[in-house]
């Protein structure tokens, strides 16, 4: 990775202020979501957020300075941002066109492609005409589509479809029956059901591309001593063994535990990020902590008060 | 299902009055289920979207909805894009695509 200081474009004594305008600078330029299709930009995002969480945190740019630490290893892992699901059907909640549906509407069609396509309405009709596709929407939970279902849907007319949502099913992603939507004229073939299937979220699990991610609450001790744990999976219960002097906000992975193998892609993983819950301390704690004293004694909120 | 709760929980930085002034403002349109907001995929990240441009990119809430009205023009015009390549895939014969690619890496834009 090059080095976080060339990536910003800041002198190796600048001020955090300095640091920070500068990631701001570049971050409005380079946001993946508002340069969609854009790979250089989302390169240039990636590096620059390496960047930044090297140089915006004292302890890791003085580690850095120092030599004690490389400019690899920052990268933020790919996290599920908004043109991933903008750019696909589920992205029609936001149209500014009103159609809501799927089909185009007399707006999209619009004063662009109206001079390509502004004949379409004229259709003979005698000629064999191919039926229409006919576009349904399914709601389904969050882990049918992670590990496949078959739902029945009911149409308007009465039609029922069986539906095979298959593993790995992400939200907005179009399935097509053949033959299952409009009637052909005179002779031509049906149209298709094309059926999109909207995910809902799901409390614990997000869904990052193949990769599931979770928040685990773990026990002070738990996250002290390491242990054992049992961590939920879109395939149900997995223990985990939590490694001693782990903290909140360690993320741990489940190899092969997030979305099933589908479409020939390999399972994704699980990864689960600590959560130290105290509960309700006991007099003994409290007495251990009284007359504890650390041999490391670190300040939590030392970010705080530098980047106000 | 996704609540409120849920997303103010998972948006580090996202503050209940902020979120529930977006959704009245309709930048984040969550569906309703028995008096609760339910929120889908896409509305968590555009609610993360809006706090970071807000927040990061210094974007203030008197302008957002300018930001917002084109990026949801930009991503329905990538859609109709797409769904042009996609019936164009499905319609137009091999030839007429490769006249269409050699006409257009000819032509100025």
């Amino acid at each position: 990775m090059a080095d976080p200081y060339t990536t910003l474009g800041v002198p190796r004594d600048a001020s955090q202020d300095a640091i920070r305008d500068a990631y701001r600078k570049l971050a409005k330029q380079h946001h993946p979501d508002l340069n969609p299709g854009n790979a250089k930009a989302e390169d240039t995002f990636k590096a620059v957020s390496a960047a930044n969480s090297i140089l915006s945190d004292p302890e890791k740019r003085g580690k850095f300075d120092r030599g004690e630490m490389d400019a690899s290893g920052q990268e933020q892992a790919p996290r599920e941002s908004y043109r991933d699901h903008a750019e696909g059907g589920s992205g029609r909640r936001y149209s500014r066109t009103g159609s809501q549906s799927g089909g185009w509407s007399d707006a999209d069609f619009g004063d662009i492609f109206n001079s390509v396509f502004g004949e379409r309405r004229k259709t003979d009709d005698d000629r064999p005409s191919h039926g229409q596709d006919e576009r349904y929407a399914l709601s389904t939970s969050f882990l049918d589509a992670v590990n496949g279902a078959t739902r029945r849907l009911t149409l308007p007319d009465g039609r029922t479809l069986e539906v095979k949502i298959p593993p790995g099913t992400a939200d907005g992603q179009v399935l097509r029956l053949r033959g299952l939507g409009g009637p052909g004229r005179n002779g031509a073939p049906a149209g298709d059901a094309l059926i999109e299937i909207n995910v809902a979220a799901h409390r614990q699990f997000h869904r990052d591309g193949k990769d599931i991610r979770l928040a685990l609450p773990v026990t002070l001790t738990e996250a002290v001593l390491g242990g054992d744990v049992e961590v939920p999976t879109p395939g149900g219960l997995v223990n985990m063994r939590v490694p001693p002097r782990a903290d909140s906000g360690t993320e741990l992975r489940l190899r092969g535990r997030g979305v099933p193998a589908h479409d020939g892609l390999p399972a994704g993983d699980l990864y689960a990020k600590l959560n130290v819950v105290l509960g309700a301390p006991d007099e003994a704690l409290e007495e251990f902590l009284r007359n504890w004293k650390p041999k490391n004694p670190i300040d939590p909120r030392q970010d705080m008060r530098e980047q106000p | 299902m996704i609540g409120i709760d849920a997303v103010i929980a998972e948006i580090s930085g996202l503050k209940r009055q902020d979120l529930e002034r977006w959704i009245a403002n309709a930048w984040v349109r969550p569906d309703r289920a028995a008096g609760d907001y339910v929120f889908r995929e896409i509305d968590v990240t555009r609610a993360r979207l809006i706090l970071e441009m807000r927040d990061e990119m210094e974007i203030d809430e008197d302008a957002l909805p300018v930001v917002l009205l084109l990026l949801d023009q930009l991503y329905d015009l990538r859609r109709q894009m797409r769904d042009l390549n996609n019936a164009f895939m499905q319609v137009a014969p091999i030839d007429v695509r490769r006249d269409v690619a050699a006409h257009l890496a000819t032509h100025p834009r």
